[in-house]
C-alpha cells in the first residue's frame, strides 16, 4: 500500500510541476499577478509530494518490502540500517528519485531565500526549474519507476553492491547531486534573465550565491568520490579519468569559470553574454553527466543496467534543454549591451584568460570522454583514450591557470599599469622561484624539476595571496581590522577567494608529490617475512579468517616499522559478501599528514604466503585537504553580506510595491 | 577602427591563437594515446600493431592460468572461441579475475607473439561482460570457428 502512495505522490508532483512550468511563466509574461502567485504553492506542493515519495521508498527498504522490484534488487534483510537508507540511491531508479528530491528542495530554497527578487523574475526562475522537474519526473515515472512491484515476491533481496556499502559512498551521491542539480539554479536564473531580456548586475548578484553553494557541493562531492575510490577500490588510485569522474569534473570546471565570470558581471557589468553561456554550459554538462552515467553507454563501475529507452529519453531531454536554451540565447543575446570596457592589462583580462583556459580544458576532457562513443558510432573501431592523455592535458594547461590566478587578485579592474603590476609581483616571483629551485636540489626526496615547478606554482599562489591580503588590510586598520573586514560587504567574497586559492596551492603539492614520489611494490610474502620500502619496514604476520556482519574475510596483519619503532598495524582484508558473493579488497591504510602507508591483499599463494601490494604515498592527504579548502572558500564567499538583503532595503522595496498585491504575498 | 575595437581585436586574436595552438597540441597527443581494441582473432590475423600498445579482450581459457615461480607473474590464454592469445602479466590481478571470465588487458605484443600486459581489467560484476568482449565473441561465433574473424575492429 505504501509504495502505491509513493507512486501516487510522484504523479501528483508531476502535475504540480506542470502547473509550475506553465502558469507562473505565462503570468509573468502577460503580467497576471494571480498566475504569478501560483509559483510558490506549486513549488511547496511539488517538494512535499516528492519528499513523501522518497520517504515511502526509504520505508520500503527499512521494512524489507521485497514486493517492490527495486528493493528486491538492492535491499537485503541483513544489510545494516544505514546502508538500507543509502541503498535507496544505490542504483538507477532511486538515485533519480534522489535527484528529483534535491531539485525540488533547491526550488523551495530559491523561493524561500529570494524574496528580494521582483515577483515576476522569481516566478520565471521557479517556472524554469519546474520545466526541468517535469523532464526528470516523467523520466522517473515512464522509464524507471522505483515503485514497480514484482510477483512472486522474493524471500530475500539481491543486496546492495558491496562496493557501495561504505559511509563515504553513502554520502557521495547526495553531495554530488546537490552540486549537479544546484547548477540548475544558475541555469534557471540565466534563462529567466534571457526571457526578461534584462541581464544586469542585479541578475548576477542574485545568481552568484546559488552558484557558489552548488559549486561547493560539487567540489566536496568530487573529493568524496576520489577519497572513496582511494580507500575502497583497493588499488591506491585517487583519480582514474573514468568517464563518470569526467562527467562530474566537467560541470565543476564550467562552474568554476562561471563563478569567476559572474564576479566580473556583477562588479563591472562585463562578460554578460559569456556568463550566460557558461551558466547554460555548466547545467548542460551536468545533464550530460547524468546521461553518461545513467544510460550505461559508457561502461564503468558506476553505470547501472544499460537500457536504450532510458538513454533515448535523456538524449531527447538533453537536446531539448541545450537546443532550446541556445535558441533562446541566440534570439536574446544580440540585444544585450556589452558592459564595462577594459584594457589589455586589467583584472578582467586575467579572469577572461582563465575562463578560456577552463573552457578549453573542459572541451578536451569532453573530447576524450566522448571519443570512444563517436569512434564506435562511426565504425572506426573500438578505442579507449589512455589515462596519460588526460593527465598530460591537465598538467599542460593548469600551470598557466595558476600563473594567472596569482596575478588576478593583485591587478586592478578596468586598467592596470603593467609596470606597477610587475613591481607588485616581483617579490612573489623571486620567492617562488627560490622555493622552486630549492626543491629541485636533492635535499627533499630525490629532488625533481617537476616537483620544483609544482612548489614554485604553489608558493607563487601563497605569496601573491599574502601580498594581496596585506595590501587590503593596510587600507583597513591593519591586521586588527581583519574581523571587521570579514563581516563587511564584499569581505567574505574576498576571503572566500583567498581560502579557495590557498586550497589550490595545497592541492598542487598533493597531486604532484604523490605522483612523483609514490613508491609501489607488488610482492609475495610468507608469514614472518619483512620487506623495506621507502624507509619503512613491512612485516607480514599472516592471514586469518574473519567474520563480518554480512561478509566473510581473510584478514592480513602487517606491522610497519620505521627505524625500529612500530608506526602502524595494518589489517587489509579480502572480503566475500554472502549475498552477491563478490570478492572485495579492503585496504589497510595508515593515514598521515605527510604520507599514507597503504597495503592491500592480493591472493593466497599457498603455504600461508600471499601476494601483497605495498604503497608509500607522500602528501596524498593534501589532495583532499586542498579540495576541502576550495569548497570551504566557496562556502565563505556564498555567505557574503551583500547577498543578504539589508532590512532597510527590504522595507523600502515593500513600500515601493505597496499597492502591488504581489509583493505583499511574496513577503508573506 | 576605434582604439577600443582595435584593443579588443588584439585580445581576441591572442586568445584564438592560444586556443588553436592548444588544440593542435592536444589532438596530436590524442592520436598517440588512442588505444584500439583487438580480439584474439584479429591479433592472429596480424591486424594488431606490433609497436603500439593496444587493448586485448576475451575470455580467460579454462585451465590456462599458470603462476610463475616468483609468485607474481601470471601467464594465461585469452580466447574469443576462435583464436587464442597468450598473455603475460606481473602483479596483482583484479578481484574478479578468474578462468572463464571476460577480461580486457592493456599492453603490447612481444615478438614471440605473447601479449605483455601492463594492466588487466575485470569488471566488478560476475555476470558482466565487457561490451567489446561480448561483441568479439559474437563476431567470432557468427563467422564460424576457424574463420578469421575481424572481430571488433571493422574498418
Amino acid at each position: 500500500m505504501i509504495p502505491e502512495l509513493g507512486n501516487f505522490a510522484l504523479i501528483l508532483s508531476l502535475c504540480l510541476a506542470l502547473v509550475l512550468a506553465i502558469f507562473p511563466m505565462i503570468g509573468s509574461l502577460n503580467h497576471t499577478p494571480g498566475w504569478v502567485a501560483l509559483a510558490r504553492p506549486a513549488v511547496w506542493g511539488q517538494f512535499v509530494f516528492v519528499a513523501f515519495a522518497f520517504g515511502c521508498l526509504v520505508n520500503a527498504f527499512l521494512v524489507d518490502d521485497f514486493s517492490v522490484l527495486y528493493v528486491a534488487q538492492n535491499g537485503n534483510t541483513r544489510l545494516p540500517d544505514l546502508y538500507k537508507v543509502s541503498a535507496v540511491w544505490g542504483a538507477h531508479e532511486g538515485s533519480l528519485l534522489l535527484w528529483v528530491l534535491i531539485l525540488s528542495a533547491w526550488t523551495v530554497a530559491v523561493s524561500l531565500f529570494s524574496r528580494k527578487l521582483p515577483a515576476e523574475m522569481l516566478a520565471r526562475v521557479l517556472s524554469v526549474m519546474g520545466m526541468i522537474s517535469i523532464g526528470f519526473l516523467s523520466f522517473l515515472l515512464f522509464t524507471s519507476n522505483p515503485f514497480d512491484r514484482v510477483f512472486p515476491v522474493p524471500l530475500e533481496g539481491g543486496d546492495l553492491n558491496p562496493l557501495l556499502q561504505d559511509l563515504g559512498l553513502a554520502i557521495h551521491p547526495p553531495m554530488l547531486y546537490m552540486g549537479y542539480v544546484g547548477m540548475s539554479v544558475a541555469f534557471s536564473f540565466a534563462i529567466a534573465a534571457l526571457i526578461g531580456g534584462k541581464l544586469d548586475a542585479a541578475w548576477s548578484r542574485w545568481s552568484r550565491p546559488w552558484t557558489l553553494v552548488a559549486w561547493t557541493f560539487l567540489t566536496i562531492g568530487i573529493a568524496l568520490g576520489s577519497w572513496w575510490a582511494y580507500y575502497e577500490l583497493g588499488w591506491g588510485g585517487w583519480w582514474f579519468w573514468d568517464p563518470v569522474e569526467n562527467a562530474s569534473f566537467m560541470p565543476w570546471l564550467a562552474g568554476t569559470a562561471l563563478i569567476h565570470s559572474l564576479a566580473v558581471t556583477e562588479k563591472r557589468g562585463a562578460f554578460k553574454r559569456w556568463t550566460v553561456l557558461l551558466a547554460l554550459l555548466a547545467f548542460s554538462l551536468s545533464l550530460l553527466g547524468t546521461f553518461l552515467v545513467r544510460s550505461g553507454v559508457l561502461t564503468s563501475v558506476h553505470s547501472f543496467a544499460a537500457d536504450p529507452a532510458r538513454g533515448l529519453f535523456i538524449l531527447m531531454f538533453l537536446c531539448i534543454v541545450i537546443g532550446g536554451s541556445l535558441a533562446l540565447y541566440a534570439w536574446r543575446a544580440p540585444g544585450v549591451s556589452s558592459g564595462g570596457a577594459f584594457d589589455m592589462v586589467s583584472r578582467e583580462t586575467l579572469l577572461l584568460g582563465n575562463n578560456v583556459l577552463l573552457v578549453v580544458v573542459t572541451a578536451f576532457i569532453l573530447l576524450g570522454t566522448l571519443a570512444p562513443l563517436v569512434y564506435d558510432a562511426l565504425g572506426w573501431g573500438k578505442i579507449s583514450v589512455g589515462f596519460p592523455w588526460f593527465t598530460r592535458m591537465f598538467v599542460t594547461f593548469t600551470p598557466f591557470m595558476v600563473v594567472l590566478m596569482g596575478m588576478g587578485p593583485l591587478a586592478r579592474w578596468k586598467h592596470q599599469n603593467p609596470g606597477e603590476l610587475a613591481r607588485r609581483l616581483s617579490i612573489a616571483f623571486v620567492v617562488s622561484l627560490g622555493a622552486g629551485i630549492l626543491t629541485t636540489l636533492p635535499v627533499f626526496y630525490e629532488g625533481s624539476i617537476w616537483a620544483g615547478l609544482a612548489v614554485m606554482l604553489s608558493v607563487w599562489l601563497v605569496t601573491t595571496l599574502f601580498i594581496s591580503v596585506r595590501q587590503r588590510l593596510k587600507a583597513r586598520n591593519g591586521l586588527s581590522g581583519i574581523w571587521q573586514d570579514i563581516g563587511s560587504r564584499g569581505g567574505r567574497s574576498y576571503y572566500g577567494m583567498v581560502v579557495a586559492h590557498l586550497g589550490v596551492a595545497v592541492f598542487i603539492i598533493g597531486i604532484t608529490f604523490v605522483s612523483l614520489f609514490e613508491v609501489e611494490e607488488d610482492i609475495r610474502m610468507s608469514p614472518g617475512e619483512a620487506v623495506e620500502l621507502a624507509g619503512y619496514s613491512f612485516q607480514f604476520e599472516g592471514v586469518e579468517p574473519h567474520q563480518g556482519p554480512n561478509y566473510r574475510a581473510d584478514r592480513g596483519t602487517i606491522r610497519v616499522f620505521k627505524a625500529g619503532n612500530e608506526v602502524a598495524l595494518l589489517n587489509p582484508e579480502k572480503r566475500t559478501y554472502l549475498v552477491q558473493t563478490k570478492p572485495m579488497t579492503e585496504a589497510g591504510i595508515d593515514a598521515g599528514f605527510t604520507r599514507d602507508i597503504y597495503v592491500s591483499l592480493g591472493e593466497g599463494l599457498g603455504g600461508g604466503a600471499w601476494s601483497l601490494r605495498l604503497y608509500y604515498k607522500p602528501f596524498i592527504r593534501w589532495i583532499w585537504l586542498g579540495a576541502i579548502l576550495i569548497g570551504f572558500g566557496g562556502l565563505i564567499a556564498a555567505t557574503d553580506r551583500r547577498y543578504r538583503m539589508p532590512v532597510r532595503h527590504r522595507v523600502s522595496a515593500a513600500a515601493r510595491a505597496g499597492s502591488d498585491r504581489l509583493a505583499a504575498e511574496g513577503k508573506a | 577602427m576605434t582604439p577600443r575595437r582595435k584593443k579588443r581585436l588584439y585580445l581576441v586574436g591572442l586568445m584564438v591563437t592560444g586556443v588553436v595552438v592548444a588544440a593542435a597540441f592536444a589532438l596530436n597527443a590524442f592520436n598517440e594515446n588512442l588505444m584500439f581494441f583487438y580480439a584474439p582473432s584479429a591479433v592472429a590475423k596480424g591486424e594488431a600493431p606490433q609497436d603500439h600498445a593496444f587493448r586485448l579482450g576475451g575470455l580467460v581459457t579454462d585451465g590456462s592460468v599458470k603462476r610463475q615461480a616468483d609468485g607474481l607473474t601470471v601467464v594465461f590464454d585469452v580466447t574469443d572461441n576462435a583464436q587464442t592469445v597468450t598473455v603475460q602479466y606481473t602483479g596483482i590481478l583484479p578481484d574478479l579475475f578468474r578462468e572463464g571470465q571476460g577480461i580486457v588487458a592493456n599492453g603490447k605484443l612481444r615478438d614471440d607473439g605473447i601479449f605483455v600486459a601492463d594492466e588487466v581489467l575485470a569488471k566488478h560484476d560476475e555476470n558482466y561482460m565487457p561490451p567489446e568482449v561480448a561483441d568479439a565473441l559474437k563476431t567470432a561465433h557468427e563467422e564460424g570457428t576457424g574463420a578469421a574473424a575481424t572481430a571488433a575492429k571493422t574498418q
